[in-house]
């Protein structure tokens, strides 16, 4: 009497490889978070503490862009950032153009800008020069003199 | 029971007597579409006289009767049951049955369309096929395989079955789905009405197969095409969270288990 009744359907067979819907979506969940915490720290020490929105001149952005501390939240908000937001961009264009080359042009189009505004961001934050030879010592940050 | 039935018509009389309803003239913008003969959708007004208490159903069924036999819609129960007469009613994907005169605003015109993302066949009447495809894919019936423990039940307790509760009120209307901005673009999308079904049946403590409908939704097209713009809890006419539904499937899906 003990029937066992087989499933309706064959089950379904696994897409191979890596399921890019989904960590997209956890990528802007998790990036997102951590970018509120970036993003308010970076406007907090830019604009709030010290002279605030007056201190914003070469010297100050020197300064913090010689500290390793601060080159690494820069980079962190830099790649966080622009790939949250070229992703969200991506949804967009799959939003409203269903034309399949124009869909794909512009896509290549958003991946290539993206990549070479992260390499261009990456290679400005780590190679940046605070002290140029030859600059005006008053327009310095503090830490030049001492070398 | 009783002293209620004794007391009832006492008061409809004395409420009939003091203020009978003031009736008034409604003007409805409908959008109609003859596939033999119009090319484009186009706008056609009419003016109907209701009451408040009237529908817009109430409304299109004067306009058919009594204006123009052409006018095309579905209908069924008439008492926001059977699903049939979800349509756009001033912007909004609403059922034409639950949708009263005096909840809308009467000083200007009501505009009255078919749901969107759908092929459009005639007037209001939309194809449904793609969207019962897409519920067809969730494999929307109790999936159980495995013996019930201990005898001929499947038994399940009150806690167990209130998980699911909401999304076993879905009525298969589609105004959920036809409001769905990633569903107007991207008819691949699932879209909320198959996630809220695959909802109830993951979440069942009888059913077995959770983790293949888990399995559809992990899809391209599937529960991460949603993007929380809460269209389709603002369009249900039972009033289900369509989205938290959607959250629930998206957080399944994390854990690999109901």
């Amino acid at each position: 009497m003990a029937t066992t009744i087989d499933s309706p359907r064959a089950p379904r067979i696994r897409r191979r490889g890596i399921n890019w819907e989904k960590w997209g979506w956890i990528y802007m969940r998790v990036s997102g978070v951590v970018l509120v915490v970036l993003i308010f720290g970076h406007l907090f020490v830019n604009l709030m503490i010290g002279d605030g929105v007056k201190a914003l001149d070469f010297a100050f952005v020197g300064g913090k862009l010689s500290d390793p501390f601060w080159q690494w939240w820069d980079t962190l908000l830099l790649w966080l950032a622009l790939i949250h937001g070229s992703n969200g961009m991506r949804t967009i264009i799959n939003d409203y153009t269903h034309n399949r080359m124009v869909n794909l042009t512009l896509k290549g189009a958003l991946g290539l800008s993206t990549v070479v505004l992260l390499v261009l961001g990456t290679l400005v934050i780590f190679t940046f020069d605070p002290c140029p030879v030859g600059a005006p010592t008053d327009l310095l940050p503090s830490i030049c003199g001492d070398l | 029971m009783a002293t209620v039935v004794e007391k009832a018509p006492a008061t409809a009389g004395v409420v009939a007597t003091a203020s009978p309803l003031q009736s008034f003239t409604v003007t409805l913008i409908i959008r109609r579409f003859d596939p033999e003969v119009d090319e484009e959708p186009r706008w056609q007004d009419f003016d109907v006289e209701m009451f408040p208490t009237d529908r817009i159903l109430d409304a299109l069924h004067k306009i058919k009767w009594e204006q123009d036999g052409s006018l095309s819609f579905r209908r069924s129960c008439a008492h926001g049951i059977c699903g049939s007469d979800a349509m756009r009613i001033n912007g909004r994907n609403r059922l034409a049955c639950k949708t009263l005169i005096k909840d809308l605003d009467i000083s200007q015109p009501i505009y009255v369309e078919a749901i969107k993302g759908l092929p459009l066949e005639k007037d209001l009447i939309v194809d449904m096929e793609p969207f019962f495809e897409s519920y067809r894919e969730v494999q929307p019936f109790l999936i159980a395989s495995s013996k019930p423990k201990d005898g001929k039940e499947r038994l399940q307790s009150v806690e167990q079955r209130a998980i699911f509760d909401d999304t076993t009120k879905c009525i298969l209307c589609a105004a959920c789905t036809s409001s769905c901005p990633v569903f107007w673009t991207d008819g691949q999308y699932f879209g909320p009405a198959a996630i809220v079904n695959a909802h109830r049946f993951i979440f069942d403590s009888r059913d077995d197969a959770a983790d293949v409908r888990l399995d559809i939704l992990n899809d391209k097209e599937g529960v991460w095409r949603c993007r929380t713009t809460f269209n389709c809890t603002e369009a249900c006419p039972r009033g289900i969270q369509v989205t938290q539904a959607i959250a629930e499937v998206k957080q399944a899906i994390l854990r690999g288990k109901p």
